[in-house]
């Protein structure tokens, strides 16, 4: 089933093409020729040509053309089917073409196929599709995108499956279409008849593809759309038996023993002799040892022996990309990149900030890790990987192979935030694998994530604003950042589909056109501008990503903070002055919804405070109203080996996300939003020092933990005017890092200007070695148990 | 090579392995139990936690020679059948009720780590308090943290 039947079928006499959209609700998809029954729609369908879009000419790009258009319509060019197969159970099973990482994409794609095709949600199965490279660009899962593009198109298909079944129950029954009707996956005409949808799906298929016209339900049919639902893999994550890619066993793939790496002192410090090879190989369990480009690899029959053989290893190596670098040095040079400010600094008209936004890592609790079996003249990845097509391709780059001898299997992953765009470990594991002639499982150790691993890059914000006769009349932002890895495909596919962007956008480098399609700030201020500078224009120095909700988190953060001191300047209550400058209604409403749910302005006793902000992206809004305790007794409240600091006690986020598929779904990724968010704002950095970043583990990368959660965490998902769905996957970010950084300065009564705002505290570990470059594994577990 | 001998989810196992290898390869690389995750390796990320004996343990900072022949280890995967009948363990009901997990990773560990939370606290004769729960180490990348107190709560209801 699946992806081999889901071909484009042969242009008809109605054309090769696009135009398959004929009108509002009525779509054309097709039923697969063969046998059994398997149905496809184009991916592309829902979405208007990137050129039918009015050219922006306002301040401000996304408010009429932003990210998700550009990444929807990218989908366009490669118009490609995705194809729903119903067995002879008469269950539905879908390989959908993006990446499950914990977001609910196969929860909420169930959902609409269920609901389309009246069957109950755990008769349908979703699957991940390996990768598929006629789809290009339409298998990168990024952006917050998944149900913005798939919407429609996996709704046509779901529809045309069941239309296929009730023509094939209306022969067989003896009956009208119009006059069955569908119960739970089974047909029913209106004399009691029925015919199951495996029995119907079995005398469905015809011998040669056909078109067939549907509509789609109306909001007012959908049964399961809108309905909280839980997971569909909860209960194998329950119980353990939700597989990842290292957990892909000897029956998986055979001999695909454990694999680690040994890296480098230096941030990408590269391998130039090993001295002890021969005394390594002899180690017990290990099996190889070989030089690759990104360090040394070894082999062997556990995990444990790889470590251990790590820290044995005697390697001489080369400097890496940053050698003798820290993070003040960079800073200086972001201040020196720092495009100017227009408008000049005006006495006490002038109200303006420099922030500085450190490292971070963006590394998942899963690290780095895939399976790769490279063997006589070909290669298969298993990995989870959000940009399969273009693994397959630097996969076949690095092991000198066509593209199409290399095979990319997805799995499901263990979180990404912007990591798992990239493909680092399945090409370390082809290379691994090459260079030992056998399978290998290779996983990072954790201590080389946020010391190698791929982070947010280090950026500085300056914004100005000038306050004229009560008006804020200029608003200026000079953000200047770290070059931003694009290279993952989203980079290769903006070049082709330059010719697409709207006036004016073609011409400018990929982060500044992400920059520019994501940014915007939903005030009237008069004149505003917002500008990407980028401090080096290669992205080898720095392993950097497009972390969860890549620019914005440190824009809002910059913005929200100055909009509070506007409207302190101008002497007025920081919601009251939103509400007046906020240009949207879905902003307004979701502030207010916010502030009310939130009791903003309620008395708070001193060095306590609330904070609020909002944000404005993916086709939503969110607002975020945060409560935080700075009081000594609380900021130096101990708890065992923990960072605490101040505490956010309560926490309530408001989304408006247009059409929402799974509320559930969407309150918890607002959750892990603001977990997010909080830790970049309170505590979460890699501090670089001296050629590498310090931070080894999760002992060191204080990211949000129990001690820092909010007693009380609040979500309203809001009923949308829009009938579309938004994303959610990122959209709870910016407004939580922003609304918890105003309420520390209202706290405090100072605006914080570096994040995290512990980045200069006394470090709270002792930085591990650099060589060996894991640390032991410990032994002393038994004195632990509790 | 040396053999190994424990109790492991309600069965005997023995294993052919080094006496220094950690709980958490034997169970993953030898005998492919995969419910516990790797997240550290060094016990602070708490990925792994299972159960010996009934109470918390990370296997990633155990050596297998330090485990006996009637020390029991139970797993995520043995989890259900440390209660009567058939159905999950309440805590992972719980868990299924709110819906608490995301990508699911770290959910084995903090699932067991709740357990012997809760065991723990009815040994001392007392409720779960913020401070036991603040006290929890478990890293979500994800960010559930707030569903995981609710569930703890609901799941300590549970398990009567």
């Amino acid at each position: 089933m699946g992806n081999s039947s889901a071909r484009p079928p042969a242009p008809s006499g109605s054309g090769t093409g696009r135009a398959r959209h004929l009108s509002r609700r009525s779509f054309v998809g097709y039923v697969m020729g063969g046998t059994g029954l398997v149905v496809a729609a184009d991916l592309a369908l829902g979405s208007a040509p990137a050129h039918a879009l009015p050219i922006p000419s306002v301040p401000q790009v996304p408010e009429v053309y932003d990210l998700n258009d550009f990444l929807t319509h990218c989908a366009l060019p490669t118009s490609q089917l995705i194809a729903i197969h119903v067995d002879e159970q008469g269950d539905a099973h879908f390989a959908l073409p993006r990446m499950e990482v914990g977001q609910g994409i196969t929860t909420s794609t169930s959902m609409l196929i269920a609901d389309e095709l009246d069957l109950p949600l755990d008769r349908v199965h979703v699957t991940l599709a390996p990768a598929r490279p006629e789809l290009l660009f339409n298998q990168l899962t990024g952006g917050s995108n998944t149900t913005i593009s798939t919407y429609t198109p996996i709704r046509v298909a779901a529809a045309v499956a069941r239309r296929a079944l009730l023509e094939a129950a209306a022969i067989e029954l003896g009956a009208l279409v119009e006059t069955l009707v569908v119960k739970g996956g089974t047909i029913f005409d209106s004399l009691g008849s029925s015919l199951t949808y495996g029995q119907a799906a079995a005398l469905a298929a015809p011998p040669t593809t056909r078109q067939v016209r549907v509509s789609l339900k109306t909001a007012a049919e959908q049964k399961v759309v809108g309905t909280p639902q839980r997971r569909v893999d909860a209960l194998d994550a329950v119980t353990g038996l939700k597989k990842y890619a290292m957990d892909l066993t000897e029956a998986d793939v055979p001999g695909a023993l454990p694999t680690m790496v040994c890296r480098a002192p230096d941030l990408n410090g590269t391998a130039r002799e090993v001295r002890n090879r021969a005394a390594v190989l002899a180690m017990p369990g290990v099996t190889h040892v070989a030089v690759i480009p990104t360090g040394v690899a070894v082999r062997a029959r556990t995990f444990g022996q790889c470590i251990d053989a790590v820290r044995a290893l005697d390697v001489v190596w080369n400097a890496g990309s940053v050698p003798g670098r820290s993070a003040a040095d960079i800073r200086k040079e972001l201040r020196r990149a720092q495009l100017p400010l227009a408008v000049p600094k005006i006495g006490a008209t002038t109200v303006e900030g420099d922030f500085v936004f450190h490292f971070r890592s963006g590394s998942a609790l899963e690290p780095n890790c895939a399976v790769a079996d490279v063997r006589d003249g070909g290669a298969t990845i298993w990995g989870g990987l959000k940009s399969p097509v273009d693994a397959q391709s630097k996969v076949a780059k690095a092991l000198g192979l066509p593209q199409r001898k290399v095979t990319v299997n997805v799995v499901q992953g263990g979180g990404s935030f912007g990591r798992k765009l990239f493909s680092d470990a399945a090409i370390e594991a082809a290379h691994a694998s090459k260079a030992f002639g056998v399978p290998v499982k290779l996983m990072w150790h954790r201590a080389d994530e946020p010391r190698q691993g791929r982070v947010h890059p280090m950026a500085t914000s300056r914004v100005r604003a000038t306050v004229l006769l009560g008006s804020v009349v200029t608003f200026e932002q000079r953000h200047t950042s770290v070059s931003t890895d694009f290279t993952h495909g989203l980079g290769e596919r903006l070049t082709a589909e330059v010719a697409a962007l709207p006036t004016g956008l073609a011409n400018l480098g990929f982060s500044e056109t992400i920059f520019l399609l994501s940014q915007e700030l939903p005030y009237n201020f008069g004149v505003v501008t917002q500008l990407l500078n980028e401090s080096n224009q290669d992205v080898d120095r720095f392993n950097t990503s497009s972390v969860r909700n890549i620019y914005s988190p440190d824009v809002r953060t910059a913005n929200e903070l100055i909009v509070d001191q506007l409207a302190a300047r101008l002497k007025q209550d920081p919601v009251e002055f939103r509400r007046r400058h906020l240009k949207s209604r879905t902003v307004k409403r979701v502030l207010a919804r916010a502030a009310e749910l939130g009791e903003w302005g309620r008395p708070m006793p001193a060095g306590t405070a609330q904070g609020i902000a909002i944000h404005k992206e993916y086709k939503g809004a969110t607002a975020v109203l945060v409560e935080i305790d700075c009081r000594p007794e609380t900021v130096h409240r101990k708890v065992r080996d923990a960072v605490t600091g101040p505490r956010v006690t309560k926490a309530v986020v408001v989304v408006d996300c247009g059409l929402v598929v799974n509320p559930l779904g969407v309150e918890a990724q607002m959750m892990g939003g603001f977990s997010d968010g909080m830790a970049q704002a309170l505590t979460y950095s890699n501090h670089l020092v001296d050629g590498h970043f310090l931070e080894a583990s999760w002992d060191n990368s204080a990211y949000t933990r129990q001690w820092n959660t909010p007693f009380d965490f609040r979500c309203e998902v809001l009923e949308s005017d829009r009938r579309e769905p938004g994303g959610i996957g990122e959209a709870g970010v910016a407004a939580s890092m922003a609304a918890v950084a105003c309420a520390y300065a209202r706290a405090t009564g100072t605006m914080p200007t570096e994040f995290p705002i512990n980045v200069h505290a006394p470090l709270h570990f002792e930085p591990k070695p650099f060589v060996p470059s894991v640390p032991a594994s410990p032994v002393d577990g038994l004195d632990h148990v509790n | 090579m040396p053999q190994h001998t424990f109790q492991l989810n309600g069965e005997t196992v023995t294993v052919d392995v080094e006496d220094d290898v950690r709980i958490l390869w034997v169970l993953r690389d030898v005998l492919g139990v995969t419910g516990p995750k790797y997240g550290c390796g060094i016990n602070v990320c708490k990925a792994c936690t299972s159960h010996l004996n009934g109470k918390a343990f990370n296997p990633c900072s155990v050596r297998v020679q330090d485990v006996g022949p009637d020390d029991e280890i139970t797993t995520i995967e043995g989890l259900a059948d440390t209660v009567p009948g058939d159905g999950l363990h309440p805590m992972q009901e719980a868990w299924l009720e709110h819906d608490v997990a995301q990508c699911g990773y770290c959910q084995p560990g903090q699932i067991m780590a709740a357990v012997a939370l809760v065991r723990r606290v009815r040994e001392e004769d007392r409720a779960i308090t913020e401070d036991d729960l603040d006290a929890i180490r478990n890293v979500c990348r994800c960010g559930t943290y707030s569903r995981i107190r609710q569930a703890i709560r609901t799941g300590a209801d549970l398990m009567g």
